[in-house]
């Protein structure tokens, strides 16, 4: 029996890590790593592997806790970084040259729209339709982009978008841009974590589990449900603002199918039941990506990544996450005789 | 399905409308509206055929899902995988009806593995099932991508289907009185009869043979018609075979009408995705519906808005979904 399965009760985080000590070791870990680190690997590993992870927990957070495997979380991550690039400057001079404080909340506010708008049209169908929508809503907005070049700019997309310059630091170096990501991601964290556990977080997972107990109950299942679309738009879009910000630029490239497929990728071989397998998964994947190169060639890249996305999804459902969670159980098993 | 008086009524004026669009030569007005009459007739033609085309890659999606619950996205890499097949069939035995049932039979073949090896390991976990078809279409569009590498393959079709043919319709007079018909590729024809043909030869095998009730009574209570001693997994099996086949079988076709490419596949799946969210999950006459809806949508989008016709396509799929949910024609989950 899969653990995969939104229907299938699970109990409730059985790996929890949040304010154990772990968390605390890992955050120090990765405050400290730009100091022991080449800025290729504070940047190109360090500061992506975030951003991704950023938008993997947006997934996470629908699939994991609401039971919602939507693929269009990277398509409202992309939504926002074109809003950065058509509301900021861009070198192809259509922006509107704003200020950042006005552009970034727009971009995050128009990723969340997204994103709840895809709700409204996921949630009136259930279960395996979502991931069907989702991908189709996605690949509409990648065809309109590749198709429009209005507000799009079509397939070159739009590039020269930097990060701002504010309190007198460049963003867009790769020590500051790193802090940045990991504070923007330690923030979503800890939101998703703490969502997890107000009562909206404890009745989405218990509309994951049982929606027509739920529903009997006096629950409104698709409020709550469009509610996650939004709550995971925001993070989607923060996501997409800090992605902009990384790569300098943005096309429909950016929001293709593979693109929405990795997320997907990225979250599930991370572990789906925790906010920590989301970063997990991106650490490993960006690792991956970048030393595929001397693994397998960087050509068959793809073929490595799904291969290993198939074993995951055959072997081992809850992905890295699992297996620790697996191996410490089996540890704790083996030191009971002594106690 | 039966209709009230008055939507009869609209529905006639509706089709009498559409045949006079065709057959009435046009008044200016309404070449000022829609443009010249060859641009619309044309469009609606393209609409109708790659509706065909649709149909034949959406009517195994959705056969599979209405009986497995299975939702394969790894379809479109199926299509893809058939017209290379069926390509290099035909380029080595020098016969295009040769690499037409290669596609079909390796792309049956393919699926029954599939079904086999994979799916009835991980039965009736759906989500897992869907996850698993993800995984192999990375895999397959990378190692497509490494046998038959990045360039764009284009059929030879057979003459006797090559070519254009004279059809009645007369799009405009010139000068000297005579009439100039519309003349369209036969291929295009062939491929929307292929299309009604197997949507006929499926509904026959669905209603009218043993196989076919065993399938309609698995898509109604599977564990009964285990318990009735059918053997399911068989059943599955062909069913599977019989999606793929479908599949390859449209790679084949749909890659002589147009071309064949890296990417292909994603295109493919999409229409699938969206014909079925349109005309319903597992309904056959539902894919039908959904694929003419979808093709002229497509069609008439590429030729009246043309940077916007993906929202078209949209529109009808978020109408369809405000509406009805289940799709046109689709069963209430």
């Amino acid at each position: 029996m899969s653990t995969l399965d939104p229907a299938a009760a699970a109990p409730a985080r059985p790996w929890s890590i949040a304010g154990s000590p772990l968390t605390w070791a890992a955050l120090a870990l990765l405050l400290v790593y730009p100091f022991v680190a080449s800025p290729f690997f504070i940047y190109q590993v360090g500061g992506y592997a975030l951003v991704l992870g950023i938008i993997a927990l947006s997934l996470m957070f629908l699939a994991g806790y609401g039971g919602m495997v939507s693929l269009s979380q990277m398509s409202a991550a992309g939504l926002a970084g074109y809003m950065v690039a058509i509301l900021g400057s861009n070198s192809v001079g259509t922006g509107f040259d704003w200020p950042w404080w006005v552009v970034v909340p727009m971009a995050v506010l128009v990723g969340a729209l997204f994103s709840t708008g895809t709700g409204l049209l996921a949630v009136r169908t259930a279960g395996i339709y979502t991931i069907m929508i989702t991908l189709a809503i996605g690949m509409a907005l990648f065809l309109l982009t590749q198709q429009n070049y209005a507000i799009f700019n079509g397939h070159s997309g739009f590039a020269g978008i930097a990060a701002p310059v504010v309190l007198g630091v460049d963003w867009h170096q790769p020590v500051p841009f790193y802090y940045l990501a990991l504070f923007v991601a330690a923030a979503c964290y800890a939101a998703v974590l703490y969502v997890a556990r107000a009562p909206f977080g404890l009745a989405l997972q218990a509309i994951r589990d049982n929606p027509r107990r739920m529903h009997a109950l006096g629950f409104h299942v698709l409020a709550h449900r469009v509610a996650a679309y939004a709550f995971a738009g925001v993070i989607a879009g923060l996501g997409g603002v800090l992605l902009v910000w990384f790569n300098g630029r943005i096309s429909p490239g950016t929001i293709g199918v593979d693109r929405m497929i990795d997320i997907l990728v990225i979250a599930i071989v991370g572990g789906i039941r925790h906010p920590a397998g989301a970063f997990l998964g991106a650490i490993f994947f960006v690792i991956l990506e970048t030393f595929a190169i001397d693994i397998v060639g960087a050509e068959r890249f793809n073929t490595m990544i799904g291969m290993l996305f198939l074993v995951v999804v055959v072997f081992s459902p809850d992905g890295l996450l699992g297996l620790w969670g697996k191996a410490r159980r089996s540890l704790q098993r083996q030191e009971l005789p002594n106690n | 399905m039966k209709l009230s008086p008055l939507s009869t009524v609209l529905v006639a004026l509706l089709v009498a409308m559409l045949v006079w669009l065709f057959v009435a030569s046009w008044p200016d007005w309404l070449t000022g509206v829609l443009g010249a009459k060859k641009l619309f007739v044309t469009t609606i033609f393209n609409g109708v055929t790659l509706a065909g085309l649709y149909f034949l890659v959406a009517s195994g999606f959705t056969l599979v899902f209405g009986l497995m619950r299975n939702v394969n996205l790894a379809h479109g890499s199926l299509y893809l995988l058939g017209a290379y097949v069926g390509y290099t069939v035909a380029e080595l035995t020098g016969y295009w009806l040769i690499g037409l049932a290669a596609g079909f039979l390796v792309l049956s073949a393919v699926g029954a593995v599939m079904q086999i090896l994979v799916f009835r390991r991980m039965e009736g976990d759906e989500l897992r099932q869907t996850l698993v078809t993800i995984g192999l279409s990375i895999v397959a569009a990378d190692l497509m991508l490494a046998t038959w590498g990045g360039k764009t393959y284009q059929f030879s079709i057979p003459d006797w289907l090559n070519g254009a043919i004279t059809t009645p319709i007369i799009l405009a007079h010139r000068s000297n009185g005579d009439a100039v018909p519309l003349t369209y590729p036969f291929y295009r024809l062939v491929v929307l009869a292929a299309a009604i043909a197997i949507g006929i030869g499926l509904w026959l095998l669905l209603n009218r043979t043993r196989i076919g009730v065993m399938i309609r009574a698995g898509v109604d209570d599977r564990m009964m018609l285990s318990a009735t001693g059918v053997n399911v997994h068989m059943v599955f099996a062909a069913v599977f075979a019989i999606g793929a086949g479908l599949a390859g079988f449209a790679g084949v076709v749909g890659g002589s009408a147009l071309s064949i490419a890296p990417g292909e596949d994603v295109r493919y799946l999409l229409a699938s995705l969206v014909v079925v969210i349109v005309g319903g999950m597992g309904s056959i006459p539902g894919a039908a519906i959904g694929a003419l809806l979808i093709g002229l949508a497509e069609q008439i989008g590429l030729a009246y808005f043309p940077t916007y016709g993906v929202v078209l396509t949209f529109v009808i799929m978020v109408a369809v979904l405000a509406f009805r949910p289940q799709g046109i024609m689709g069963r209430p989950a």
